[in-house]
Formats: structure tokens, sequence, C-alpha cells
């Protein structure tokens, strides 16, 4: 809308800076912008927790999958046609009566994209990404699930080198469901590891 | 150190990534930057973690784009001053 129309002389230094980067890229031919909103939409519509779902309900219903994606994450992830980039080197952690996992990226913000989409806006803060190793009880009792003493709470640092997914304990009481309803109880923040099912 | 705010903790499925179409336009120059040039992920995933180290408290996607200036200065894509001089491309939000 033209009454809208955000004017280069309104944007922030950094805003302007990138958006001067980007300019400068596709004057040079390096980039064209279509490519560039192709890449977003691509994450924003075609990645996201649902496709991560689908792993971790297929998971709790094929025991020979199960085992495939705790041996080989990424193999049996691209196996169901979730790879590409940010989807390498994953690796899952299954939780257990005994053994709760949460995941974090201590140094930035290193995120299996294929799979959970881009990462959520907490994930990247200061705050996550020091207290998830501080005091992960505690923070996860702040984010609303809480893990009795008991259970052991083992935290991941993602890297390039390695990109976590949780698997999560398929609730009780779905015996019945199918692989669709099943993947549809699956949230995002389970297989971060800040919820539990 | 405080937790961000409560609207920003997870308690649900929601996929609101981006605060503003300037975040999403970082992102997908970053990433389409690193495939056009055949880089590994790292090359501007190092520069990200050494921008967050020099100011933590900076907001996210201002290290993003410090990272993503430093790759282009550093790989001779453009000069400083080609980016001062540069106007920013007109677009239209995502």
């Amino acid at each position: 809308m033209a009454a809208d129309h955000h004017h280069p002389a309104d944007l922030a230094p950094i805003e302007a800076r990138v958006a001067a980067i980007e300019s400068v890229l596709v004057e040079k031919g390096i980039l064209d912008t279509d490519a560039v909103d192709a890449i977003v939409t691509h994450l924003e519509e075609n990645l996201g927790p649902m496709n991560g779902a689908q792993v971790v309900a297929r998971a709790w219903t094929d025991p020979a999958f199960k085992e495939h994606l705790l041996d080989d994450a990424t193999a049996a992830i691209d196996s169901l046609g979730f790879g590409g980039p940010q989807g390498e080197h994953m690796v899952v952690v299954e939780n257990t009566p005994e053994v709760h996992n949460i995941v974090v990226c201590t140094l930035c913000s290193c995120y299996p994209w294929p799979t959970l989409g881009l990462p959520p806006k907490w994930y990247k803060e200061p705050a996550y990404r020091a207290r998830a190793v501080r005091e992960p009880r505690k923070l996860l009792a702040e984010m609303g699930t809480l893990v009795s003493d008991d259970v052991e709470i083992r935290v991941w640092d993602s890297s390039s080198e390695a990109r976590y997914l949780v698997l999560p304990m398929r609730p009780d009481g779905t015996d019945e469901m199918s692989i669709g309803e099943l993947a549809a109880m699956v949230t995002r923040d389970s297989m971060i590891g800040v919820q539990r099912l | 150190m405080t937790l961000p705010d409560d609207d920003s903790l997870p308690r649900d499925n929601g996929n609101l990534v981006f605060d503003a179409p300037w975040h999403a336009r970082a992102l997908g120059i970053a990433v389409a930057l690193v495939d056009k040039l055949g880089l590994p992920w790292d090359a501007f995933r190092q520069r990200l973690m050494d921008e967050i180290a020099a100011d933590p408290q900076r907001p996210y996607y201002d290290s993003w784009g410090k990272a993503l200036e430093s790759m282009v200065l550093d790989l001779d894509l453009a000069t400083p001053a080609a980016l001062d001089a540069a106007t920013p491309t007109e677009r239209a939000p995502l």
C-alpha cells in the first residue's frame, strides 16, 4: 500500500546495510532477488515441524525405521524426503521414562531446517542458549515443562557437525491412532525437548 | 540474565520466526550466497558465531547482518565504499 511504503531513508542502519549488500550483489550478477525470495518462501512454506512430526510418528509405529533413525538419522530422515541444507549430520536422541533430552545451540542457532523449519525466536536468544546448559530443569519448568528429579536431563549442543532432534515418548492411550493422527500430536517444541507430550 | 518476554516462550507449535521482512531477506541472502559460491554453510556460520560472541546482547539479526557484511567484504564481493554508495534495493514485503 502506498501509505505504508517503506522508503530506504526510513530503514534502520543494519536493515539499510543488508539492503545495500543485496543491491550490490544483484548489480554484480552474483545474486538475483528471485532466488533470495524463493529460498525464503521455501523455508517458510515447505520446511517446518510438520516434517519432523512425520519422522516421529513413523518412528513410533515402525520399529525398523526407529532403529535406522537412531543409528543414522540423516539417512533415515532423507528416506522420507526431508533432506537438504541444514539437514546434514542429524542425530536423533530418544526420550525415555529415565531420560529427557533438550537441544540448544550455545554459539549461534544451529537447527535442523528440513525437519523443524527455521528456529523460533527464543531458541536464538542469549537467555535460552545459556540457561539450557546451566539450569535446564529450572528453564524447562519456567517453560511449563516439569521434569521430575528422578529423570535425567541431557542437554545436546547442536552445531554444523551434529544437529539434534528429540524423539519424544509416544503418549499413552494412542495405540489405536493412525500415523497421521499421531503426527498431528507432535509439536515443534517436543522435538526441541522443551515440551513433553 | 533474564528470559525473553513471555510471549516468545515456546508454548505452542507456532511458526513465526521473523520479526521484520528484512530478517527474512538477510537469511535468504546468506543462504543464496553460500549456495551460489559453493561454500559450506560453516563459511557463514563461523562469522555469525563470531558476531554473536562479540556482542552477545545484540539482536540476533543485527549479528546476522554484520556476519553477512564481513563475508561479502572478505570475499571481495563488495567494498565498504560500494555498500555506502548503494541505493538499497526497493523491495516489496515478502
